[in-house]
């Protein structure tokens, strides 16, 4: 039993710092302000709710998982509020989404 | 592990040092700046330096960066390039380094148990702390009774930095215009046309204050204490200022209360000294407040952290005000 949640727990955290890779690799290499946004998103999203199920697998039922469940819950009102701001103050001061590469300058 | 962590964090420290001193662009020195504190307070954390990293997460990476940001926004967002004397600071900086690096030389290793630094009072205050005060976190036990005085001390400086910051900032321009028309000017309208951040800011004041409230009456037991907590309640306030607009937020909290709380925590803190000596004991000595010294401790502890936290709220909170009332020159 302790074993599969560790193995659980690994695949977890595993495919979160994929996810973290990829969002870093994205947010270097995207053309533009909005689809490299997009990227750095993903890892405040699925990245870190990944990563923080999988410690909460490997601490068990403490104290330490309700935290954890508590930075989670405000990490994902938090991540993606930031993103939408970023995007919404991008567009409102001009800077169109489309595919030139002159965006990616614009930073 | 823990080496690797650390130098994983110092590299990282010094390469966004290095961007702070490379880029042109303001905005992004300060958002840099934010990256700094932040890795700065991992560091800390690796430390176990638990209450540093988190006066550092929420002073250097929170509110330091609204403020520059408030600074930013009264001037413009390019350094001007200077290019007069640079080779006499390079040479400055290059012999300071070089004396900082011959310093390290005789510095003790991370964490030698031998160094002077573990010889001296330390051991003293980790066997005397659960006797003398009986609180788990050694940390507030030196910082609020041991080193009671130092602790005044950066109080003190905290209120002298705000009285001076007010000064400079609160020129005639913007400070004394009425409330209908700083409603009117743009800067003081805030988020409130963005839904999604305001809906979920709203949602997210309540707990951060809450938690604000919850490091300050749990510094006994855990990491935090005044200093922390000022910040944390202040960074809530300020967020609801960003929110709402700054007229909404000084509605909440005038800048009567504000000044009162710069004041009164200051004397709070004083008077707790005072109190030591009217009731026979030394200033600052906190056996006497109670029957039992050992509650007396405690007491006076709980007390001059609650003096700490609200002047470091108030102090906060007055300048961010004091730059977000400026017009952009």
């Amino acid at each position: 039993m302790d074993s599969a949640i560790d193995v659980l727990s690994w695949i977890l955290l595993t495919l979160g710092g994929a996810f973290v890779f990829v969002g870093g690799l994205g947010a270097l290499r995207l053309p533009n302000f909005y689809t490299r946004m997009h990227a750095a998103s993903l890892t405040d999203s699925m990245a870190s709710i990944l990563i923080l199920l999988g410690i909460m697998l490997q601490a068990g039922w403490s104290l330490a998982a309700i935290k954890l469940l508590a930075i989670l819950a405000f990490l994902l009102l938090t991540g993606p509020t930031a993103s939408y701001a970023l995007a919404n103050s991008a567009l409102l001061s001009g800077l169109k989404p489309g595919n030139s590469p002159a965006d990616s300058t614009e930073n | 592990m823990v080496i690797l962590f650390a130098v994983f964090l110092l590299t990282l420290l010094v390469l966004t040092a290095v961007a702070i001193v490379r880029t042109e662009n303001l905005f992004v020195a300060v958002m840099l700046t934010g990256i700094f504190s932040l890795l700065m307070a991992a560091n800390f954390f690796v430390l176990d330096a638990a209450d540093v990293a988190l006066t550092e997460a929420a002073i250097g990476a929170g509110i330091t960066t609204v403020l520059f940001l408030g600074a930013l926004a009264l001037t413009a967002e390019h350094e001007k390039s200077v290019s007069a004397g640079r080779w006499l600071s390079m040479g400055v900086v290059v012999v300071t380094t070089l004396i900082l690096v011959y310093a390290t030389f005789d510095k003790p290793r991370l964490g030698d148990p031998e160094a002077p630094v573990h010889l001296h009072v330390a051991p003293w205050y980790l066997e005397e702390t659960p006797e003398l005060i009986g609180i788990p976190n050694v940390v507030t036990a030196i910082l609020g009774s041991f080193r009671g005085y130092d602790t005044l001390g950066e109080l003190f400086v905290i209120f002298t930095a705000c009285i001076g910051v007010l000064f400079l900032l609160s020129g005639p321009r913007g400070q004394h215009l009425p409330p209908d028309d700083m409603a009117l000017s743009s800067t003081a309208h805030g988020l409130r046309h963005h839904l999604i951040p305001k809906v979920v800011g709203r949602l997210l004041i309540p707990f951060i204050v809450l938690f604000g409230f919850y490091v300050q009456f749990h510094g006994e037991y855990g990491p935090g204490g005044g200093f922390q907590a000022g910040a944390i309640v202040a960074a809530g306030i300020i967020l609801y200022a960003l929110l709402e607009g700054e007229a909404q937020a000084l509605k909440a909290v005038p800048r009567s209360v504000l000044m009162g709380m710069v004041i009164g925590g200051a004397m709070l803190y004083g008077a707790v000294g005072i109190a030591g000596i009217a009731l026979g004991g030394n200033f600052l000595d906190y056996s006497v407040l109670a029957d039992n010294p050992v509650k007396g401790q405690q007491f006076g502890i709980l007390v001059i952290e609650l003096g700490v936290g609200i002047t470091v709220c108030g102090a906060l909170l007055s300048i961010f005000h004091a730059f977000a009332a400026r017009e952009p020159v």
